[in-house]
């Protein structure tokens, strides 16, 4: 059915998800396994930047945007329209008169003041505070130098007025996990973590720490006619071997594959059709740190780009399971190039360069990196007889992954393997490789390109996004070019699902997350589901 | 007998103290922090501000003296701290997951004892025997199998052909979803209970004192009863006891198996993502755990054998 899904598939599976939409079947319960870890940290989803709570928000809360997987973009979530300024800094957001809170209480533009400024608020730390700055006045609050953020005004219940600091779409920063949309009128604020109230289509039912979490349909869900599901229990399930057999003996109904589990589930032919794949927005990458001599010379960086087999690697140690990159952008990254090819391999061109740069005779560096299967030790470890043959020696340093991200972010590295998030929205994707982003922010290899910066620049005020995008995708060929890493793959990530269920979607963001409220069981799942 | 107890039980007292110490050093110079994790997985970028805020909630940029004393005095107040994670107090989540640690703890012990002390007799008092073969090539294995491969060749057995238990998690906290874990978890005291039960008891056979009470008319069966289950019984309480302590931090691998809800699991989750405080916290209660199991051996060999409080 929906079977070896790309993203350049995505119009079809939306025409796929109609079609299914007509034999939706309501009731049933959900068994979802999420993957990433061993416990929630938190029910406070505002609190937690973490995957693993996302899973609870897609029940529970709504933003004042979504996420639009078939479209790619995202979308109004709370309002049902919004008016923008000739400058594109003033939205008027018309909000949803129907929607209503777990505890009773109707959405109003106080909600969302109130949600704002507790994710803002510089006694609380949240992650999602730096989303909330692009509201103007945003920053002052945080650094409780103001009372009210400014930018943000409520005309009626049903009326906000947001000023945001440019001509930003709003949408990326405004849809994420932690800046959803609490209730104003509860007192006692540690209830969020306890017994979470939400706007979503699933209600808060039970939290047994390490094992679930079980939420139940809201009857006063806003969309009509949903969720089509009773129940859905989340359940933690961090082990693979654990999740693949679970998920074959049917307790669970979803599955997320590693890269072995993919290539024995495409082998097994109850199996292989049952599979839902996208291009997510990470590209895994050796980001080369300029303050180490030989990596200041841009020919040694590509050198390193050519004698590297990545499609070698993909097929054998990642199993197929990613894309081979062709820059920073991924394939589902609307400035993605199409006709960029990625770095071909040719050992006696990479050499050539070296020549050229100086380093006949090559040179040796250290890679740190952690021991994740599809971006560290042992991919360092595979590319390590490869720079060999062109005389260069890579040391792998491995770390754990917590003690990675310290070392990238405080520039202590002379080369570090990692996955970054380099989508959906290309303009804050490309931030990384802007001169002025600091190093520790996300410019971990300390790019600095005046070509790029002008090009950037003149993306960030662009308001077209067709416009934007050509800019974008010439930062990003400059990006390629000047290879501040070695480019390796986009993310293939892979769910397995029961054949009963129906209406999950490609989310390039995190393929586990789904929305709850799209998915129905048919009537041929085993009777604990029904 | 009371001096006794109350010795054994302040000795408890100074090694906790220096495991904390231990534990805090540790965790002092291991390299990442708990803000750094955040963008551990790339998934987002890393944001500068956010690390600054989180180092200065938690108190992680005062120098390491402060931390220290701050660490040290909560801890004497009996306050584990708060959790970085979940901003909740660690005892509470501790005790979140203390019952599932002790229920999968204690029936895996009972599973293990259940079986391998009686094996363990049954092959002593017939060395040679098939029984005993048996029983000691059993042992071996167990002992020697890993116990993450034993779990999923357990789940693919009972759980996936069978479809007698189901495979993971703890469900609604039903006998059911024990099963598989603790008989995963109990196969390892399991072969050692049989191992150490066959030693000690064929120890005991070949006393002189044996013989005596053989050569006295004594039937088998209360030879047995009354001589050699007694005596070899503080050899099982030893091996009971050091088993019992440390189930519950061997149960790691079995509760991110099994996805069991566990203080093995919160533990892990925690060194994962540098969460110092449920850290230290767990690592406290596991060994505490296991003090206390030693005290109450020690008390219980007292009990067993004069001789032991007499020293």
């Amino acid at each position: 059915m929906l079977k070896r899904l790309t993203f350049a598939a995505m119009l079809s599976l939306g025409v796929a998800s109609v079609a299914l939409a007509e034999g939706e079947r309501h009731g049933g319960t959900l068994v979802f396994t999420a993957p990433y870890g061993s416990s929630f940290a938190t029910l406070d989803v505002q609190a937690s930047p973490n995957t693993q709570e996302e899973f609870i928000t897609q029940a529970i809360h709504r933003g004042l945007y979504s996420w639009d997987s078939i479209g790619n973009k995202p979308v109004l979530e709370l309002a049902t329209a919004q008016d923008v300024s000739e400058d594109g800094t003033v939205y008027t957001y018309h909000l949803r008169e129907n929607a209503v809170f777990h505890n009773g209480k109707p959405l109003t533009a106080d909600d969302i003041i109130y949600s704002y400024k507790r994710i803002a608020s510089p006694k609380n730390a949240f992650p999602g505070a730096s989303f909330i700055a692009v509201i103007k006045g945003a920053d002052d609050y945080i650094a409780g130098t103001a009372e009210e953020i400014s930018g943000l005004r409520k005309i009626d219940d049903h009326t906000l007025e947001i000023t945001y600091t440019g001509p930003i779409n709003p949408g990326f920063p405004l849809m994420q996990n932690t800046t959803v949309i609490y209730p104003s009128n509860v007192e006692d604020e540690s209830v969020f973590g306890k017994d979470p109230v939400g706007l979503g289509a699933f209600v808060f039912k039970e939290h047994v720490p390490g094992s679930q979490v079980v939420v139940e349909k809201f009857d006063k869900y806003y969309e009509e006619g949903k969720p089509y599901l009773d129940r859905v229990n989340i359940v933690l399930m961090a082990e693979d071997a654990a999740r693949d057999v679970a998920f074959r003996n049917k307790e669970i109904d979803v599955s997320v594959l590693g890269p072995t589990q993919y290539q024995a589930y495409q082998g097994e032919e109850a199996l292989k059709d049952q599979l839902l794949e996208v291009a997510e927005v990470y590209t895994r990458n050796i980001g080369f740190n300029p303050a180490y001599e030989p990596f200041k010379d841009k020919r040694v960086r590509q050198a390193i780009n050519h004698a590297i087999n990545a499609p070698l690697i993909i097929e054998r140690l990642v199993k197929n399971k990613a894309y081979p990159a062709a820059g920073w952008l991924p394939i589902s990254s609307p400035a993605f190039d199409k006709d960029k090819a990625p770095y071909d391999f040719d050992p006696d061109k990479a050499k050539a360069l070296l020549a050229e740069a100086g380093y006949a005779d090559g040179f040796e560096f250290e890679v740190t990196a952690s021991p994740n299967e599809s971006w560290g030790v042992p991919i360092v470890e595979a590319i390590l007889p490869m720079l060999q043959k062109v005389g260069i020696t890579v040391k792998p340093k491995p770390v754990e992954s917590s003690a990675l991200g310290e070392a990238v972010t405080t520039n202590n590295f002379q080369a570090f393997i990692w996955s970054n998030l380099s989508g959906p929205d290309p303009l804050n994707a490309l931030r990384c490789y802007y001169s002025k982003t600091a190093q520790s922010a996300c410019n971990y290899t300390s790019f600095a390109n005046a070509e790029f910066d002008k090009l950037y620049e003149a993306a960030q005020q662009e308001r077209d996004p067709a416009a934007q995008n050509d800019l974008l995708r010439q930062a990003n060929n400059i990006v390629q070019d000047e290879a501040p890493v070695w480019f390796f793959n986009y993310n293939k990530a892979v769910m397995a699902y029961q054949p009963w269920i129906h209406g999950l979607v490609p989310n390039a963001n995190e393929l586990a997350v789904q929305p709850y409220e799209e998915i129905w069981i048919d009537d041929t799942a085993p009777a604990s589901r029904k | 007998m009371l001096r006794f107890t109350l010795r054994r039980i302040f000795q408890i007292i100074p090694t906790v103290i220096v495991v904390a110490l231990l534990i805090f050093v540790i965790f002092s110079v291991v390299p990442g922090s708990f803000a750094a994790s955040l963008f551990a997985d790339g998934r987002r970028a890393a944001d500068p501000q956010l690390i600054a805020r989180l180092n200065e909630e938690f108190g992680l940029d005062k120098p390491v003296i402060e931390r220290f004393v701050a660490y040290v005095s909560d801890l004497a107040r009996f306050d584990l701290g708060t959790s970085f994670r979940t901003r909740q107090p660690v005892i509470d989540l501790i005790n979140d997951r203390m019952w599932a640690s002790l229920q999968l703890a204690i029936a895996a012990m009972v599973f293990a004892l259940v079986i391998g002390v009686p094996l363990g007799f049954l092959a002593a008092l017939r060395p040679g025997s098939v029984l005993d073969t048996v029983t000691m090539v059993g042992a071996v294995s167990g002992l020697s199998l890993p116990q993450f491969w034993l779990g999923l060749l357990l789940m693919y057995l009972f759980a996936l052909q069978l479809n007698w238990l189901p495979s993971f998690g703890y469900g609604d906290g039903s006998f059911r979803n024990l099963i598989l874990p603790a008989v995963t978890l109990g196969v390892t005291p399991l072969a050692l209970l049989a191992r150490t039960t066959r030693a000690g008891v064929l120890d005991v056979l070949n006393a002189e004192f044996i013989r005596t009470a053989h050569s006295k008319g004594m039937s088998e069966m209360k030879v047995v009863r009354w001589h050699v289950a007694r005596n070899a019984l503080v050899l099982i309480v030893t091996t009971v006891g050091l088993q019992f302590g440390s189930l519950i931090g061997q149960a790691v691998v079995i509760e991110k198996l099994f996805a069991w809800p566990g203080i093995g699991s919160l533990l892990v989750d925690s060194v994962a993502i540098r969460d110092i405080p449920v850290v230290q916290g767990t690592i406290l209660i596991i060994v505490l755990w296991f003090l206390v199991i030693n005290t109450a051996v020690d008390l219980i060999y007292a009990a067993i054998d004069p001789r032991i409080k007499q020293e």
